[in-house]
C-alpha cells in the first residue's frame, strides 16, 4: 500500500477491484466501513462475482475475468476527456510533460515498438525520453511537420532501417552499453506536443471507448459512464480538495498482464493527483500476514532485501554490478530530481558487510563474488518446470504448500514424483508431503515414487515472536501465545541447523566454491537457534566504526551502536545492514516494531507511535505530493505535510517523504524513488517487459479474440510452457470463464484442518449463474465435474442469482467461479466419498512477464452433471 | 453501555407477586444490528459457539453461504443470506444476524408454565433456565422469531442469552465484541435507538436506500400479542419489507392463544376452578357424600 489501512478512513471514493476485502480482509474493511459512514465515501466494487465486498457497494459492475485493462483504460480516456484531472500536478508531479523519443510506437496493432517476434520481446531502445529541455511553445510547429507517434507503417519502415551504430565510449567487450534515460529530458508544460506523455496517453485510450470497453468488460456501457462518472467525479474540473482510493489484491495480480493492470490503476491515480495523498494511493492488499515482509527480504529470487537488483552473469565485479543498479537522474534540468537509489552503493555494501562481516572487505569488492548471480529466470512456475524436467533435484518447502497452489497441480505432483527428495516445514500434513497420495494414484503408482520426503513439525505463527509486516508496511512485534508442542521446531532453528550442518561439511570436504558458505556471518548467541531479536537487530543495522555527521541530530554514533535510519549508512564498510528499508526498525532504543502509543495527535489516522512503517516511519508515500507547487497542502483539513518557510524545512504530521530542506522553489519532484522525481505516466526503457503504456491482452484461454487487435490477442511476450502437461484450452470445448478465489470462512489451506471452519462451509462448490444452471439443468447442490483441457474438479454446484449471464464481443458468456480451500489432506477424514480435489488442478501454467505471477484467473473450463 | 446489574422483572409460572423484582431501575441494555454494514463474515457465529463453550456441528452445502437453514439449541447467533433482485433489477446479497430479540413483552415467558425456567431481567434480557425447564416447549410457540430450541436429549429449551453472564460482569456480549466492521453496537435502548434512527437519516440522505428503516417492532406495550419493542433492534437497507432479511416477521405477534391463554383468559382458568369447586359442592348438596358400600356393612 502506498498508504496503509486506517488512512482508508480518509477517503472521499473508493475503488475497490482485483479484491474482496470484505471476505478477505474483514478486519481492515472496518476502515471502509468508517469512510461510508463517517464521510459518506463512495464505494464502486468491480469484480467477476456479487461478492460480500459488492454487497456493501454504491455500485457494482460485473466484470469478465481478465479484462480489468480495458475497463481502466476506458476511465483513463473518460477522466480525459470529461476534465477530471489537476493540470498543475500532472504536469509538475508526474511526467506528462516529458517527450518520448521519435520512432516510439503505440500498440494499434497489439505491438508496440521495437518488437522482435522469433525473441519474444522488444527492443525498448525507442521507450526513452528525448534529451533536449523545454520546448514549450513548440508543439504547432511539431504538428505541422506532422512530427506525432509512429503509425503502425511507418514503425514497420523504421524497422527496417539499418540500427544505428552507434557505440558509446563507456561500452566495453565491445557490445553496446543498455539505452540510458537522457540526464536532460525534453519537456512541453503546455502539454500540446504530439509526442508528450499526455498526448500519447489520451491517443492510447482514446480507443478504449464505453462500447469498445463494454464489448470487452461484457459490463454495459451505461455502467461502465456510471462507475467512472462516480470514480472521478472528486476531480471535478481539476479541484483538488478531495481524494479517491483504488484498493486490490491477487485479483488483478493474477494475470498474465497483471503488473500492468496495477500500472493502469497508478497512472489513473497520478492523473487525478491521488498520488501521496490522505485518503489516496494505490493499495495493495496482501495476502498473508507478513507477505509484504517477505518481498521486503527478498522472497523473490531476483531481488536482495530491500529491493536491490540480484547479480546477473555479466556484473563481473561489483562495480560494473553498481553501474548497472545505480540509477543517474533524468529530469528538465530545470528541476531537481533526488534520485534516492543513488544511494544503492551504501545500501549494497552495508549489505555485504551485514551478509559476510569480515569477510566483506574493500580488497575483495566486499565480498560481492560470494553473491549467487542468476543466469535465468528462477521464479516459482519455472522451478516446477524445472522439477518436472528433472533439473531440479529437492525441495525445501515452508510456509506454503506448493501442490495446492499451483499452478496446475498435477504438473506439481508429478514434478515432485521426479525429484530425489523433499522436506517439507508445516504445523499439519499437507497435500505437498501427501502429494503421492494425490487422488488418481494408484497404489502401483505409488511404487514407483522414488521420492524421500521428510516432514518436520513446526511451529505455528502464534508459537513464535518476530515481526509480521502488513499491507500497510508496518513492522509489528509479536510474542508468542504458547511454546510449540510436541517436537515442533521453529523455522530458524531448522533452517539454522541445515546451514550449519551444511557448513560442517564445507570444511571437511571442500567443495567447488566453499567461500561463500564458510565466509556468511554467523555470529548469534545461539548458533543453532538464533533468536529473532538478534535477526531483527542485524537487519536493522549498526555502526561498525564510530560515525559522525553533523547535518544529523545526534551527531555521532559510536561502534557497535545500533543505527538510527538508512540516512547514515556508508559504502566504506563503516556499517553493516541487512535490509537498508527496515533500518531504523531496531534503533539503539530498542526496538521500534514493539512500540504500542495509540496516540494520534493530527486525527488521520497516522498513530506515529505505533509500531514502525518503512521507510522511516512514514505512514503515506509520497506524501510531498500532498501538497501544491508552494508547499501548501492540497486539502487543508487532511495536512500531512507542508513547508514551513520560517524554519526552512518540511514539517508535518507524517515524516516528510523528501529531501527535507528542498524548498518549493528547487522543483524536486515529490517520487523520489524515481531517477525523473516525477510520477511515471509512461515507463520507459526495460522497467517492464511487456510495454510502457498497459494494453488490453486477452487471458491466454479466452472465449473471444481481441477485439482491438484480434491478430493480436494475447501479450505478446508472454510464453507458454512446453511439457507435456501443459495444455491450454479452446473456447469450442470449454466455453465458461473460470476465476479461482477464497471464502472469508477459511484461510487457504490451514482451516480445512480446523472443525470450527469447516462447519461454517463445509464441502467444495462452483458458483454458477442461475441461466447457465437451467441450460444445463443442474440444481443447487447437484454434484458436479468443472474441466479444464488439463484436469477435472469435483465439487457440489452453488446456483446463484450473483452472477449474470454476459454479452461480450455481441455473444452471450458464462462465468463460473471456484473458492481453492479444499484438498486430498484436512477434515473431514478422507474416505472414497469425501475425496476433495485442489482448486489448481484447472489453472494453467503461464505467467506474468514482469512479476512471474501465475493466471490463477480467467482460464477456461465447463461444466458436466455427475 | 449498561453493567446494571441483572434484577428480576417477571419470571414464569409463578403465583403471586414476583419474588426479588427489581429494587432499583437502572438501564436497559439494546443490541443496535446494522445490516447495511454487515458482511457476513460469520465472526459472531464463531464467537458466540466460542463463548458458550459449544461444539462444532456437521454441516451439508445447501446451495448457500448460510451455515445452516435455522438457529438450533447450540447455535444461537446465525447469519441470514438472501440474494434478492431489487426494485431496479440489480441484486442485492442482504445479510442479517438472527438471534434471540429479547422482547420487552417476551411471548416465550408468557407462554411458559414452569416455575422459574424463563426469567427476564430488568435490562431486558430474557433468559432461560434449564433448570426448571420441564420440555414442554410452549416457549417454542409462543416466541413469533422462531428462536427457542428444544435438544432432544437433555429434553430442555435453549436460546441467546445476550451473554447475561458477560453483561452482568459489565463486559458486551461476545457477538458484539467479534464484530470486525463495527456492523454490531451495544447500549442502553435509548442511545442504541437514537443511533439507529440517525444512520437511516444518512441512508436516506446519502445512499440508494431509500426506504431505509428502525426494526424496533412490537405495537403498544401489553396490547393483545405485541411485544412492547425489543432489546435486538436493526437498521435495515429496506424497512418495508423486513421478510426478505431471512424472513423478519413485519408485525410480530405473540400467537393469539398463547396470549388468552396468558392474560384475557386467564380469569377464565380460574372461573373454571371456581365453577369446578362449586360443581363439587352442589353435588353434594344434591347427591350426598359418596359412601362405600362396605362401609356400612362394618360392624
Amino acid at each position: 500500500m502506498t498508504n496503509g489501512w486506517i488512512d482508508i478512513k480518509n477517503t472521499d471514493t473508493m475503488l475497490i477491484m482485483g479484491g474482496n476485502p470484505a471476505e478477505c480482509h474483514p478486519c481492515g474493511f472496518k476502515w471502509v466501513v468508517e469512510a461510508r459512514k463517517v464521510r459518506n465515501a463512495k464505494l464502486i466494487v468491480v469484480d467477476p462475482r456479487f461478492q460480500r465486498t459488492a454487497s456493501q457497494a454504491d455500485l457494482f459492475c460485473q466484470i469478465r475475468a481478465g479484462t480489468d485493462i480495458a475497463f481502466l483504460g476506458g476511465m483513463i480516456n473518460y477522466a480525459i476527456q470529461n476534465n477530471r484531472y489537476n493540470k498543475e500536478y500532472l504536469t509538475n508531479w508526474t511526467n506528462a510533460a516529458f517527450i518520448v523519443k521519435k520512432g516510439f510506437k503505440l500498440p494499434v496493432d497489439g505491438l508496440f515498438s521495437g518488437f522482435d517476434p522469433v525473441a519474444m520481446k522488444y527492443d525498448v531502445s525507442t521507450w526513452n525520453y528525448e534529451e533536449g529541455g523545454n520546448v514549450t511553445g513548440t508543439a504547432a510547429a511539431a504538428i505541422a511537420a506532422g512530427d506525432g507517434p509512429a503509425t503502425a507503417e511507418s514503425a514497420v519502415q523504421a524497422g527496417q532501417a539499418p540500427p544505428a551504430k552507434v557505440v558509446p565510449a563507456a561500452a566495453t567487450n565491445g557490445k553496446p552499453a543498455p539505452p540510458a534515460l537522457p540526464p536532460n529530458t525534453a519537456y512541453d508544460l503546455s502539454l500540446e506536443h504530439p509526442r508528450c506523455v499526455f498526448q500519447l496517453l489520451k491517443t492510447q485510450y482514446s480507443r478504449y471507448t464505453p462500447e469498445m470497453v463494454s464489448s470487452i468488460t461484457g459490463i454495459p456501457a451505461d455502467q461502465c459512464k456510471k462507475a467512472w462518472d462516480m470514480y472521478t467525479s472528486v476531480r471535478k474540473d481539476g479541484d483538488m480538495k478531495k481524494a479517491s482510493t483504488i484498493i486490490y489484491a491477487v485479483g488483478w495480480t493474477q494475470h498474465t498482464f497483471g503488473t500492468q493492470i496495477i500500472r493502469t490503476a497508478a497512472m489513473i491515480q497520478l492523473l487525478m493527483g491521488n498520488v501521496g495523498r490522505a485518503g489516496g494511493g494505490v493499495n495493495a492488499l496482501r495476502g498473508h500476514s507478513n507477505i509484504q515482509g517477505a518481498t521486503d527480504i527478498a522472497g523473490i529470487f531476483d531481488i536482495l532485501p530491500g529491493y536491490l537488483k540480484v547479480p546477473l552473469p555479466s556484473d563481473t565485479d561489483f562495480k560494473t554490478y553498481l553501474t548497472r543498479i545505480t540509477p543517474k537522474a533524468s529530469k528538465p534540468k530545470e528541476w531537481d530530481s533526488y534520485n534516492y537509489w543513488s544511494n544503492t552503493p551504501k545500501f549494497a555494501v552495508s549489505f555485504l558487510k551485514a551478509m559476510y562481516g569480515d569477510a566483506a572487505k574493500k580488497e575483495n569488492d566486499w565480498a560481492f563474488h560470494y553473491l549467487p548471480k542468476i543466469d535465468r529466470n528462477y521464479s516459482w512456475v519455472n522451478q516446477w518446470d524445472a522439477m518436472y524436467n528433472g533439473k531440479v533435484k529437492g525441495l525445501l518447502s515452508f510456509g506454503m504448500n506448493g501442490v495446492m497452489i499451483g499452478p496446475d497441480s498435477q504438473k506439481n505432483i508429478d514434478a515432485l514424483k521426479k525429484a530425489d527428495w523433499l522436506v517439507v516445514g508445516e504445523i499439519y500434513p499437507d497435500e505437498t508431503s501427501a502429494f503421492w497420495q494425490a487422488p488418481g494414484t494408484s497404489d502401483e503408482d505409488k511404487k514407483q515414487i522414488k521420492t524421500e520426503v521428510y516432514r518436520l513439525p513446526c511451529a505455528g505463527f502464534a508459537e513464535k515472536d518476530g515481526t509480521f509486516v502488513n499491507s500497510a508496511r508496518w513492522l509489528q512485534w509479536k510474542w508468542p501465545a504458547l511454546p510449540p508442542p510436541g517436537d515442533a521446531k521453529v523455522d530458524q532453528e531448522i533452517i539454522a541447523r541445515i546451514f550449519l550442518k551444511v557448513r560442517e561439511l564445507y570444511q571437511k570436504e571442500g567443495g567447488k566454491f566453499p567461500d561463500a558458505i564458510l565466509n556468511t556471518s554467523w555470529s548469534y548467541t545461539n548458533p543453532n537457534n538464533p533468536s529473532l531479536a538478534e535477526v531483527a537487530k542485524e537487519i536493522n543495522g549498526k555502526a561498525l566504526a564510530d560515525l559522525k555527521d553533523e547535518k544529523q541530530t545526534p551527531s555521532e554514533w559510536k561502534a557497535g551502536q545500533q543505527l538510527p535510519g538508512f540516512a547514515w549508512l556508508r559504502d566504506d564498510g563503516s556499517t553493516s545492514c541487512g535490509n537498508w528499508l527496515y533500518s531504523g526498525s531496531w534503533p539503539e532504543a530498542g526496538s521500534a516494531t514493539q512500540r504500542r502509543s495509540t496516540d494520534d495527535p493530527s486525527g488521520l489516522g497516522i498513530y506515529p507511535g505505533w509500531a514502525w512503517s518503512w521507510p522511516a516511519n512514514r505512514r503515506v508515500m509520497y506524501n510531498r505530493a500532498s501538497c501544491d507547487l508552494n508547499g501548501k497542502p492540497w486539502d487543508p483539513t487532511r495536512r500531512q505535510v507542508w513547508w514551513n518557510e520560517a524554519a526552512g524545512k518540511w514539517a508535518g504530521n507524517d515524516v516528510p517523504d523528501f529531501k527535507v530542506d528542498s524548498p518549493p522553489k528547487d522543483h524536486m519532484g515529490p517520487f523520489i524513488m524515481n531517477p525523473e522525481g516525477v510520477g511515471r505516466i509512461f515507463v520507459p526503457l526495460a522497467a517492464l517487459a511487456d510495454g510502457p503504456f498497459p494494453e488490453h491482452y486477452e487471458p491466454i484461454e479466452s472465449p473471444v479474440a481481441n477485439q482491438l487487435h484480434p491478430k493480436q490477442s494475447n501479450s505478446p511476450v508472454v510464453r507458454k510452457y512446453k511439457t507435456p502437461l501443459d495444455k491450454y484450452g479452446d473456447p469450442k470445448d470449454f466455453p465458461y470463464i473460470c476465476t479461482t478465489y477464497r471464502l472469508t470462512e477459511q484461510y487457504h489451506y490451514w482451516t480445512k484442518n480446523n472443525p470450527m471452519n469447516m462447519q461454517l462451509v463445509p464441502e467444495p462448490f462452483v458458483e454458477i449463474p442461475e441461466e447457465l444452471a437451467a441450460q444445463l439443468q443442474i440444481k443447487g447442490g447437484d454434484k458436479v465435474k468443472v474441466s479444464s483441457i488439463r484436469n477435472s474438479y469435483f465439487c457440489k454446484a452453488m446456483v446463484t442469482k450473483r452472477i449474470k449471464k454476459m454479452t461480450i464481443a455481441g455473444e452471450e458468456k458464462f462465468q463460473v467461479g471456484i473458492p481453492i480451500h479444499w484438498g486430498f489432506k484436512g477434515l473431514p477424514d478422507r474416505r472414497p466419498e469425501n475425496e476433495r480435489t485442489p482448486a489448481n488442478l484447472l489453472s494453467p501454467t503461464v505467467i506474468d512477464p514482469n512479476a512471474y505471477t501465475p493466471e490463477f484467473k480467467g482460464f477456461l473450463v465447463k461444466i458436466e452433471k455427475v | 453501555m449498561s453493567n446494571g446489574t441483572l434484577e428480576v422483572k417477571a419470571i414464569s409460572g409463578h403465583r403471586g407477586g414476583t419474588p426479588g423484582r427489581g429494587v432499583s431501575r437502572d438501564y436497559d441494555v439494546c443490541k443496535l444490528v446494522d445490516t447495511t454494514t454487515c458482511i457476513g463474515c460469520k465472526a459472531c457465529e464463531v464467537a458466540c459457539l466460542e463463548w458458550n463453550g459449544y461444539d462444532f456441528r456437521e454441516t451439508t452445502f445447501d446451495n448457500t453461504y448460510q451455515t445452516m437453514p435455522e438457529t438450533a439449541w447450540n447455535f444461537w447467533n446465525l447469519i441470514k443470506f438472501n440474494e434478492y433482485t431489487g426494485d431496479d433489477g440489480t441484486i442485492q446479497w442482504l445479510m442479517r444476524k438472527d438471534q434471540c430479540m429479547h422482547c420487552e413483552d417476551p411471548g416465550c415467558l408468557k407462554a411458559c408454565p414452569a416455575d422459574g425456567a424463563i426469567v427476564q431481567y430488568t435490562n431486558g434480557i430474557v433468559d432461560f433456565n434449564q433448570d426448571n425447564c420441564i420440555g414442554c416447549e410452549y416457549c417454542v410457540t409462543g416466541c413469533p422469531f422462531n428462536i427457542p430450541k428444544f435438544n432432544t436429549e437433555t429434553k430442555k429449551v435453549y436460546k441467546c442469552t445476550l451473554c447475561s453472564d458477560r453483561v452482568g460482569a459489565g463486559l458486551e456480549p461476545a457477538c458484539i465484541k467479534a464484530c470486525p466492521t463495527g456492523c454490531l453496537h451495544f447500549g442502553s435502548k435509548e442511545d442504541m435507538s437514537f443511533e439507529a434512527h440517525k444512520r437511516v437519516d444518512q441512508l436516506k440522505a446519502n445512499t440508494s436506500w431509500q426506504h431505509a428503516g428502525v426494526y424496533d417492532p412490537g405495537g403498544k406495550n401489553g396490547s393483545p400479542g405485541g411485544i412492547g419493542g425489543t432489546h435486538v433492534i436493526y437498521v435495515l437497507g429496506d424497512a418495508r419489507d423486513p421478510e426478505k432479511y431471512g424472513g423478519l416477521p413485519a408485525n410480530p405477534s405473540i400467537p393469539f392463544f398463547v396470549t388468552m391463554w396468558k392474560t384475557p383468559l386467564k380469569w377464565l382458568g380460574g372461573v373454571g376452578m371456581a365453577f369446578g369447586v362449586l360443581g363439587v359442592f352442589l353435588h353434594h348438596v344434591r347427591y350426598g357424600s359418596k359412601r362405600v358400600e362396605g362401609e356400612e356393612k362394618r360392624p
